[in-house]
């Protein structure tokens, strides 16, 4: 099986390789259009803003061609929120993969931004990419903005309000928890995304 | 909800993990990556590592350790050791790390904190803040912790810092209570509180873990978002399992 993580640029690129490299799978690193749209799964990792993370797919020309890929596609933290309509960060458009917005968390007394730590995972549909997942099973997080919950949630967290953990639409997913930095949860669930 | 964190620090020093006495005096804990792993088994959520000396001898942190770590290791880490650039902390970051924390560097040059906010975003940027209470009752920040004979103490606030350092863009703080510090003696509730008021960012408290209780306290009294200790989990005087029980037992929300 061919895996391969776009390189846009994202400071994780390097963990999230170590956590397939983990699960036996040797993912190459490319921004090459043909590479990517010859793999068996695409991987968008990313950490940053989503202005910048835009600017970057625009400039290696990956837009047009992610949005028209049919293998599994799963978007990991600022990844994922590139998949959607719309992001607050930077008012930017995002590759509308998932119709739903992005939005920053709101002030809330006691509620510290950006959100990060181990939160649980609540799952809202039977879905094969949460195969195995239990009800007291956390993962990491750490984002400022979060993914509205909609049909295409597949898990819920909390964080003053509940938001999308875990998305899904046709052959697009997400995650907005690091799965690479997610103890034996993030390795069940990627494995999971290398099995559908 | 969230968890709070349970943080095991690893202080680095010539490629070995150290445990000093009041940032002092210290001797050699383990090899870095079968310390890393033995924690990560044991639950910790997430792990600090401080090249110690790299600040007082102005070199970066060595980055042969961090990819060996990011390799084998699948929770989150921290590293921080005279970082002083926004490619210094690149590089570490590119070799895996998920945060980098500065601490002399910042205070060398305050703008060092908005570039790397700029570059990476405030989630991977960390302020650590060495902190001790002066004669005149004040909480000031010093400079230089790994090597005491070249630590500086400052005119520095330390809630002035803290406050500063948010506004340039730290995505979290950790305030390293000095004056508790390797004397197990509980977590410096006080000084913590009064950051807590100031700091909106994530909070990690640091120095003084010695018992059960002193994790409840510093979770429950000072709304702290993670505890970091060294000694008493590197001596196996608490064991996280044990620790995360007994939290979750007192009401603080914990990963099992």
């Amino acid at each position: 099986m061919s895996v391969v993580l776009v390189d846009a640029g994202g400071t994780n690129i390097g963990s999230v390789r170590y956590a397939l490299q983990r699960l036996g799978v040797d993912a190459a690193l490319t921004a090459d259009a043909a590479t990517i749209r010859a793999a068996d799964k695409v991987i968008l990792p990313g950490v940053g803003a989503a202005g910048p993370g835009m600017a970057r797919l625009r400039e290696l020309d990956l837009v047009e061609l992610l949005r028209s890929l049919n293998q599994p596609v799963l978007g990991v933290c600022l990844g994922m929120q590139l998949l959607c309509a719309h992001s607050e960060e930077g008012n930017t458009e995002c590759l509308g993969l998932i119709p739903v917005p992005v939005r920053r968390f709101a002030e809330t007394p006691g509620l510290r931004v950006p959100h990060m730590g181990w939160n649980r995972l609540s799952a809202k549909q039977a879905h094969p990419l949460l195969a195995g997942l239990g009800d007291d099973e956390q993962a990491y997080f750490v984002h400022s903005y979060a993914v509205s919950v909609s049909d295409w949630t597949l898990a819920t967290s909390d964080y003053g309000e509940a938001f999308s953990a875990v998305i899904a639409r046709d052959n697009y997913y997400g995650m907005q928890f690091h799965p690479e930095r997610s103890a034996a949860v993030g390795a069940k669930l990627l494995k999971n995304f290398l099995e559908l | 909800m969230l968890s709070r964190r349970i943080i095991p620090c690893l202080d680095v020093r010539a490629g070995k993990v150290v445990k000093g006495v009041r940032f002092r005096d210290h001797v050699v804990m383990g090899e870095i990556v079968d310390l890393a792993l033995r924690y990560r088994d044991e639950g910790a959520d997430e792990l600090v590592f401080y090249d110690i000396t790299a600040s007082p001898e102005g070199r970066s942190v060595d980055r042969t350790w961090v990819e060996k770590v990011a390799r084998v290791i699948d929770i989150p880490f921290c590293v921080a050791g005279g970082i002083r650039s926004v490619d210094e902390a690149r590089a570490v970051l590119y070799a895996g790390a998920d945060k980098i924390s500065v601490n002399s560097p910042a205070l060398e040059r305050l703008g060092l904190i908005d570039e790397l906010a700029a570059a990476f975003g405030v989630q991977c940027v960390v302020v650590g803040i060495d902190s001790l209470c002066d004669a005149d009752g004040e909480w000031r920040v010093r400079q230089y912790t790994g090597d005491p004979a070249k630590t500086q103490v400052l005119p520095r606030r330390t809630l002035d810092w803290m406050a500063e350092a948010q506004q340039r863009g730290a995505g979290e703080i950790v305030l390293n209570c000095m004056g508790s510090d390797g004397v197990r003696r509980g977590y410096d509730l006080e000084q913590l509180a009064a950051a807590r008021a100031v700091c909106h960012v994530p909070l990690i408290a640091s120095g003084g873990a010695g018992e059960l209780e002193h994790f409840r306290d510093v979770f429950i009294d000072a709304d702290v978002d993670g505890a970091l200790a060294a000694s008493v989990f590197h001596s196996g005087a608490i064991a996280i399992p044990q620790l995360k029980h007994y939290l979750r037992g007192q009401g603080v929300a914990v990963r099992l």
